[in-house]
């Protein structure tokens, strides 16, 4: 749509770093464009026959599943991830929560019963440009299922599936004004989270964004869920089954060139197989297919950006000048584009900024530890607490970990699995709010 | 020549060998089986897969007719392609393999027996060790031997080793390959936990099935067969080969194979002195994916 701001931005593919298209850059009178028609359509949407809503969330998932091809090359093409995890992943499990939170849109009053659930109103949405449609999916599909109509700004650097996501909710017919796509940067997003008639907040994004975005909304009334950054432990015990858990620490941090808000990036191996857990590691690494974002034996893909190519840069030079040892498998890379090499930091201690700061790319930390109890002190000392992983032969010990590990999601013996079922969210910095499962429901409704 | 560690050394050995996470294993060969190999890759991938193949038949009802059929296939695979290379071996029951070794004299084909009671094994050690040493004798350049999958499912580690070492001598300078049937082992932990007792018995290569079980050999299962392959090389230094036999019947599965192989041990195992796969029915859908390749045709299945 011609956007009233008259601005455009454009949007590259971080692989070669060529322009696929211009987008506009909706300001004040797009987004208040955009917020009027969410709230003018708010009323009806709410009132609407709860297994109807249903049938519009369902008709949309199965456009999702009917159009996921083109989705998954939309997806790598924009964002620069691999087509394998775009095709296997990301479309099929944002379809999966359509129709999950199709599910529950009429039997919200079992879901929390003698509560009386009702939407909360207007949602405005902000997401990141990791996991753009999959993002998406996790705020629209609770937000529709609870009958609210949102306003949603994708990522800057990847705003194409979520244009196309619009396409598909008029093809699916759902009445104008349900579900509103605008797009642009930071100023776009503060206008749509400070706007008046916006009632619920949710982002997913940078911790130092999700601040500004608390105190943004603060004394306002806005309900709010945050879910941010995060520096996880991936814990490996010495008797864990250990071709199986470097598979597990490889997806954990190379999963999406490491742009995963839960990425598995400190690796704690007990000291006693730290040795043999490295070489395996090593060679493990070496195999890694990095290039081609289309390519589907493609492992690792490109950067999403310059600025984030810069910004991993800055952090693996201050792992350097702090002393950690690196290892970088010899792979060629290609000429243009945002490309960085799978990486491994050993020798590294807590102290170290690559240990604590929220690197956001394929860059590993390995520390190691002795016992349970410091392996649980070491995965706890982070403002983070997101996630974790466990890796173990021994039952008790995951329960026993998982009962003191500070984080949102524990993962035993596998690592980054997600599902709509499951609640996600953190805790600490890495926000409030649970998205996924039951529990993902509650932000977008006020119970009496 | 492999000498028997005291049972002690061995109940340590034993108590050491890593465990296996199903759901994990069978996620990762699964993910390798969804690599796409490129036309020109196919063709070196299919070529090798017939340079890899024990070219098989284990059949009550085998002729020298049978045999001999068997044979002209092994060398010449598709007379109407000489660039077609030959197979690997023919793997046969020990009562044919003299047929077996005139037909293939002169050329690279090996000749692989069975032996040690195949395919269940349940007969006496001194039986197993002379029907090895008679196959031997008959002229056959590989062995595969079973082990007894009684004594290691009850625990009987040392036994089963024993008699892996005995066979391992009656085989003098043939190569031998252990079977392990895994599909009666149970569990990826068993399985792993067999690699290791048959390779620190002297095998020169393990393998997975018969042929006569359900299931044979599957990816996952040759995955944690590579695994315990590539970890017996870390800590002896020592090269074991691996051979997938059952079930795989089309040129696509072979592939797979020889991806999940390239992936997990490397170039240095991509040859057929390290890797076999063997099958009976395989070589003509390879030979008719090899032909589609070359000529962008497929042959008609008469």
């Amino acid at each position: 749509m011609e956007p009233r701001s008259g601005r455009w931005f454009p949007t590259i593919n971080p692989a070669t770093e060529e322009q696929l298209s211009e987008v506009s850059e909706a300001l004040k009178a797009d987004v208040d464009r955009a917020v009027t028609a969410a709230a003018s359509a708010q009323e009806s949407w709410g009132r609407l026959k709860p297994s109807r809503r249903a049938r519009y969330i369902f008709r949309i998932s199965r456009l999702l599943q009917e159009r996921s091809r083109e989705l998954a090359v939309v997806e790598s093409l924009d964002g620069g991830k691999p087509i394998k995890e775009s095709r296997d992943v990301d479309i099929p499990l944002a379809a999966a929560h359509f129709f999950y939170y199709a599910g529950w849109a009429d039997k919200l009053e079992w879901a929390f019963p003698n509560r009386r659930p009702r939407p909360v109103g207007v949602c405005g949405q902000v997401i990141p440009w990791n996991f753009p449609l999959l993002m998406l999916a996790w705020k629209i599909a609770p937000a529709l299922a609870a009958g609210n109509t949102v306003v949603l700004k994708p990522a800057e650097t990847t705003p194409l599936s979520a244009l196309l996501f619009a396409e598909i909710c008029q093809q699916a017919d759902l009445p104008p004004g349900v579900v509103n796509i605008i797009t642009g940067a930071g100023k776009t997003g503060s206008l749509l989270v400070s706007h008046p008639d916006v009632k619920k907040v949710a982002f997913t994004g940078s911790t130092e964004v999700g601040k500004l975005i608390q105190k943004a909304v603060a004394g306002t009334g806005k309900h709010l869920s945050l879910e941010l950054g995060g520096k996880a432990a991936n814990i490996v015990f010495d008797d864990a089954p250990l071709d199986q858990a470097v598979e597990g620490i490889i997806n954990g941090i190379f999963f999406n060139q490491g742009h995963v808000c839960c990425a598995g990036s400190r690796l704690l191996v007990q000291e006693s197989v730290a040795e043999l857990l490295l070489a395996k590691l090593r060679d493990r690494v070496d195999t890694l297919r990095v290039g081609d974002p289309l390519d589907k034996n493609t492992d690792v893909g490109a950067i999403n950006s310059r600025a984030q190519l810069e910004k991993i840069q800055g952090l693996v030079e201050s792992g350097l000048e702090e002393g950690a040892e690196i290892y970088q498998p010899p792979c060629e890379l290609p000429a243009k584009g945002f490309w960085f090499r799978p990486t491994i930091f050993t020798n590294v201690s807590q102290s170290h900024r690559i240990a604590r700061e929220e690197i956001f790319g394929p860059v590993l930390s390995v520390l190691t530890f002795r016992t349970p109890a410091e392996a649980v002190e070491k995965a706890n000392n982070t403002p983070y607490g997101l996630s974790a992983g466990v890796w173990t032969e021994k039952g008790s010990r995951i329960l026993w970990m998982t009962e003191r590990l500070r984080a949102g999601v524990v993962w035993a013996n596998t690592y980054n699995r997600f599902d709509p079922t499951s609640p996600f969210g953190g805790y600490k910095e890495s926000g409030f709010g649970r998205e996924g499962g039951l529990h993902g429901l509650l932000p977008y409704l006020g119970l009496n | 020549m492999a000498t028997a560690p005291s049972l002690l050394h061995l109940g340590s050995l034993m108590g050491g060998v890593r465990s296996v996470d199903q759901v994990a294993v069978e996620e990762r060969a699964a993910s390798l089986g969804k690599r796409s190999i490129k036309k020109a890759s196919k063709v070196w991938a299919l070529e090798l897969a017939i340079r890899m193949m024990d070219l098989t038949t284990l059949e009550g009802a085998d002729t020298p007719g049978k045999v001999a059929a068997l044979c002209g296939k092994a060398i010449r695979p598709d007379p109407t392609d000489h660039s077609v290379p030959s197979v690997a071996a023919v793997c046969l029951y020990p009562s044919l393999i003299a047929q077996a070794v005139q037909h293939l004299r002169g050329t690279t084909v090996k000749v692989a027996s069975v032996a040690t009671s195949f395919p269940s094994g349940q007969t006496f050690t001194t039986v197993k060790v002379t029907e090895t040493r008679e196959a031997v004798a008959a002229g056959a350049d590989e062995i595969d031997m079973v082990i007894d999958r009684g004594a290691f499912l009850s625990g009987g580690y040392q036994k089963v080793y024993d008699e892996i070492v005995r066979i391992k001598e009656a085989c003098g300078s043939a190569h031998l390959k252990v079977i392990l049937e895994t599909g009666e082992l149970g569990s990826y932990d068993n399985v792993r936990r067999a690699s290791i007792l048959a390779m620190a018995a002297g095998a020169d290569f393990i393998k997975t099935s018969t042929g006569k079980i359900q299931p044979a050999a599957t990816p996952a299962v040759t995955l944690v067969m590579m695994e315990a392959v590539r970890d017996f090389h870390r800590e002896t230094g020592r090269n074991v080969g691996l051979k997938a036999a059952g079930g795989i019947r089309t040129a696509k599965q072979a592939v797979q194979y020889l991806v999940l192989l390239y992936e997990t041990l490397g170039p240095d195992w991509m040859t057929p002195n390290r890797f076999r796969l063997g099958a009976s029915s395989l070589l003509n859908d390879v030979l008719m994916q090899l032909a589609r390749e070359k000529t962008g045709a497929y042959q008609s299945a008469d």
